[in-house]
């Protein structure tokens, strides 16, 4: 019979030193990511990303 | 376990953001060619004026990112408006979109939490509030040629309340103590509290009608890519654990 407990354990996330190896990767990839698109002072990366910019409403100007 | 993270994130950024840019296209990007309009409009006297000096602050009604056709004189690269245009945004919004995804998944992985359908537009949710909804209460969502203080202290706050309103809203909906809970809400209430960058002056070159409609629609288009993000990681997660990788 399977219990709630085993489908959690069947379905959750395996806390093991991989996983978090992969959500850290995950992470700074995604930093990363936010950075250049919404953040970076580069004027080509602003007029390339600006009117997603202003749509997600990061600081633009 | 790494290449499972890596790809349902990448997947689940790229549909929602593939999707958003197409929201886009019809509801925010209009609102800002129009409002452009306004700013470059030959009448208005500050129309090649990108900040000046007010006070303390530096207020900045602009802005450096003149239309494609006068960009050349600024010797700056932007994309020329049409398709151009369209294709640069709709990359940055699936980049963004994918960098969402890559943070919100890494947080439901070390918060070890049962990934589902459900869960994954929980948390998208809470993300939004978070990186949506909170810096808009101090910092609304504004159209070129609005008014506003100096980038880099409005950048600072928009982190700090990113950040400390995921912590609250964590210490507010995963524990149990009251303790804990009050520490949450006096951690959401913080940078309110410490206020938001505004400049000296409130002025913009667009109507107010236009700006409220953005501010508005923006904050839609927020809510369904934190929505679409994290039903899609909800999704294809468990299309791993169904495939029994």
């Amino acid at each position: 019979m399977t219990t709630q407990a085993d489908t959690n354990l069947a379905t959750g996330v395996n806390a093991s030193a991989e996983a978090r190896t992969g959500a850290l990767i995950a992470l700074l990839l995604g930093a990363f990511l936010v950075f250049t698109t919404g953040f970076a002072y580069s004027s080509t990366l602003h007029n390339a990303a600006h009117d997603t910019r202003h749509a997600v409403a990061f600081p633009c100007h | 376990m790494i290449t499972r993270i890596l790809s349902v994130g990448l997947l689940a950024g790229l549909l929602a953001g593939l999707a958003v840019a197409a929201l886009q296209h019809f509801t925010t990007t209009p609102l800002i060619l129009k409002a452009e309009s306004f700013e470059n409009a030959p009448s208005a006297p500050e129309k090649h004026a990108t900040s000046w000096m007010m006070g303390e602050a530096r207020l900045i009604l602009v802005h450096a990112n003149k239309p494609s056709s006068e960009a050349g004189a600024e010797n700056e690269w932007a994309p020329h408006d049409g398709w151009e245009r369209t294709a640069f945004t709709s990359l940055a919004t699936v980049a963004t979109g994918v960098g969402f995804a890559f943070i919100l998944l890494a947080l439901m992985v070390f918060a070890r939490e049962n990934i589902t359908l459900n869960t994954g537009i929980a948390w998208g949710a809470a993300a939004f509030v978070a990186a949506g909804l909170a810096p808009a209460f101090g910092l609304s969502p504004k159209l070129p040629g609005s008014a506003t203080a100096a980038l880099e202290i409005q950048q600072l706050w928009w982190l700090l309340t990113a950040v400390v309103t995921a912590i609250g809203l964590a210490c507010l909906l995963r524990t149990t103590s009251s303790i804990t809970r009050v520490a949450g809400v006096a951690l959401i209430a913080l940078p309110h509290i410490i206020g938001a960058p505004q400049p000296h002056e409130l002025t913009s070159a667009v109507p107010a009608e236009l700006a409220g409609h953005f501010a508005a629609t923006s904050l839609g288009v927020q809510a369904t890519l934190w929505a679409l993000i994290g039903a899609g990681i909800g999704i294809f997660w468990q299309w791993g654990e169904r495939s029994g990788s």
